[in-house]
């Protein structure tokens, strides 16, 4: 299997990263990072071609049916317990450019709250038919979709009494390493998104509502699953007509 | 620009960056799913378990070591990814590039002793936006639990001549924290690379 394919065309340098729409680091209200974080300013550089281009995986990377998280970990013919769900939207960059046959990761809590990993103790039961992730392959359009059950809201050790609201863990590739993004996808109208210290790390109220996917009612899937919409921007080339740009960059 | 219809765009049709959230506990679930214990899960191998093959080209190295946070204690739960030119100094995909090297890998950090192992190669020199040459160094991005915005860091390799010229060395104000991105060791081409999130030996991180 030949997991890295030929790069696309030109790979200019990236706009700068609005530093004010991310988390910081030090987070107080989010425990884990009082640690975790670095305390001295990153130090600044455009980016040189280790940090312009990336990892471009072949279509041969994703598999059928991986993006089907209902069915992907299942017994033969048995499906995850819980909501119906597709997920659907664009990948863009910050040009409004879509990025095509991009990798997107997913993984999440079962339709009780509950991962299967040795780590989480929750009293929500396993499903033995649901494994908790899936990735697929933007298309030309970039758009991209999975289908999977509606996670849980889960307790989590951070005050006494913290609720993670319903989320989608996403990883996201685009075409440079510089763009890399993990984020998480919150659903439109879940109490407990006021609440959360996770997705309140994030600084910029629109910025945070901009992480809730809406319920896409036009492109529900009748008597089978509704449609969540969730778009994802990565950073925008430069698009400098003038720029002096060396061979190869 | 397209950007323009889209809900978010600007008036100039820029959309802002979708902002980062932390990967949380269980972020080898979605990466490296049988690191985690799915069984069988996209046919049982991880993607980016390795990045060389058979017949690659240049000298085959280990970059191994451990994340600490700012307490000293190592992290269990942390997910690396490398980046990297070949032993020629091109990146996969590059006309030329080695067909046995994929320049990129990921590696979570050993639930029970924190380390990272990655079996690659040592890259070529890549040049500098100005035309310069870089000094030999691989890419390396940490996720974790409690790292809300991914780190980008980069290894080097000590005792490199190259070092001296590096033009992103020499822009590392404080001369000592350079040290901080140099692995180290080099016996038996293993190279050891340990990251400190906080505390005296704080890591360089660079925002790009
Ligand atoms: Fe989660």
């Amino acid at each position: 299997m030949r997991t890295m394919i030929k790069r696309p065309g030109a790979q200019g340098a990236l706009v700068q990263r609005d530093l004010s729409i991310h988390p910081p680091a030090h987070a107080p209200g989010y425990k884990t990072s009082v640690l975790r974080s670095p305390r001295l300013a990153p130090i600044s550089f455009d980016a040189s071609p280790t940090e312009a281009t990336g990892p471009i995986f072949g279509p041969d990377v994703v598999g059928p049916g991986d993006d089907d998280l209902l069915t992907n970990y299942a017994a033969p013919g048995e499906s995850a317990i819980g909501p119906r769900i597709v997920v659907m939207g664009r990948l863009l960059d910050g040009s409004g450019r879509p990025v095509p046959r991009a990798l997107i990761e997913v993984w999440q809590a079962n339709a009780g709250g509950r991962y299967r990993h040795k780590r989480d103790g929750y009293l929500a039961p396993l499903d033995p038919n649901f494994g908790g992730c899936g990735r697929c392959m933007t298309d030309d359009d970039g758009w991209y979709s999975f289908r999977t059950v509606q996670p849980g809201a889960y307790p989590w050790p951070n005050r006494a009494n913290d609720w993670r609201p319903a989320h989608i863990h996403i990883s996201v590739f685009g075409e440079a390493f510089a763009q890399r993004l993990i984020t998480q996808m919150y659903f439109e109208g879940d109490p407990l998104i006021p609440h959360c210290p996770i997705l309140h790390t994030v600084p910029d109220a629109a910025a945070v509502d901009r992480l809730v996917a809406r319920f896409d009612k036009s492109a529900t899937i009748p008597m089978d699953a509704c449609t969540w919409r969730f778009d994802i921007v990565l950073r925008g080339r430069r698009q400098t007509p003038f720029e002096n740009r060396m061979e190869g960059l | 620009m397209q950007g323009r219809s889209h809900p978010w765009a600007n008036a100039l049709g820029w959309l802002p960056e979708t902002a980062s959230q932390t990967g949380g506990p269980y972020v080898h679930i979605g990466c490296v799913p049988s690191f985690a214990g799915l069984e069988g899960m996209y046919g049982g191998r991880d993607l980016g378990a390795s990045c060389r093959r058979d017949g690659h080209v240049g000298e085959a190295i280990t970059v191994e070591g451990r994340v600490f946070d700012g307490t000293g204690a190592p992290l269990r739960d942390a997910l690396l990814e490398l980046w990297q030119a070949d032993a020629n100094g091109r990146f996969a995909g590059e006309d030329g590039s080695d067909p046995a090297f994929d320049g990129w890998s990921r590696q979570p950090t050993d639930g029970e002793t924190g380390l990272y192992r990655f079996e690659t190669v040592r890259p070529g020199r890549v040049v500098w936006p100005d035309g310069r040459m870089q000094a030999p160094h691989i890419g390396l991005w940490i996720v974790a639990r409690g790292i809300n915005v991914g780190l980008y860091t980069r290894v080097y390799f000590e005792g490199d001549p190259a070092n001296e010229e590096d033009p992103l060395l020499a822009r590392v104000e404080h001369g000592e924290r350079r040290a901080t991105l140099m692995a180290r060791g080099g016996e038996d081409d293993v190279w050891r690379f340990d990251i400190h999130l906080q505390g005296p030996k704080e890591t360089v991180f660079f925002d790009v």
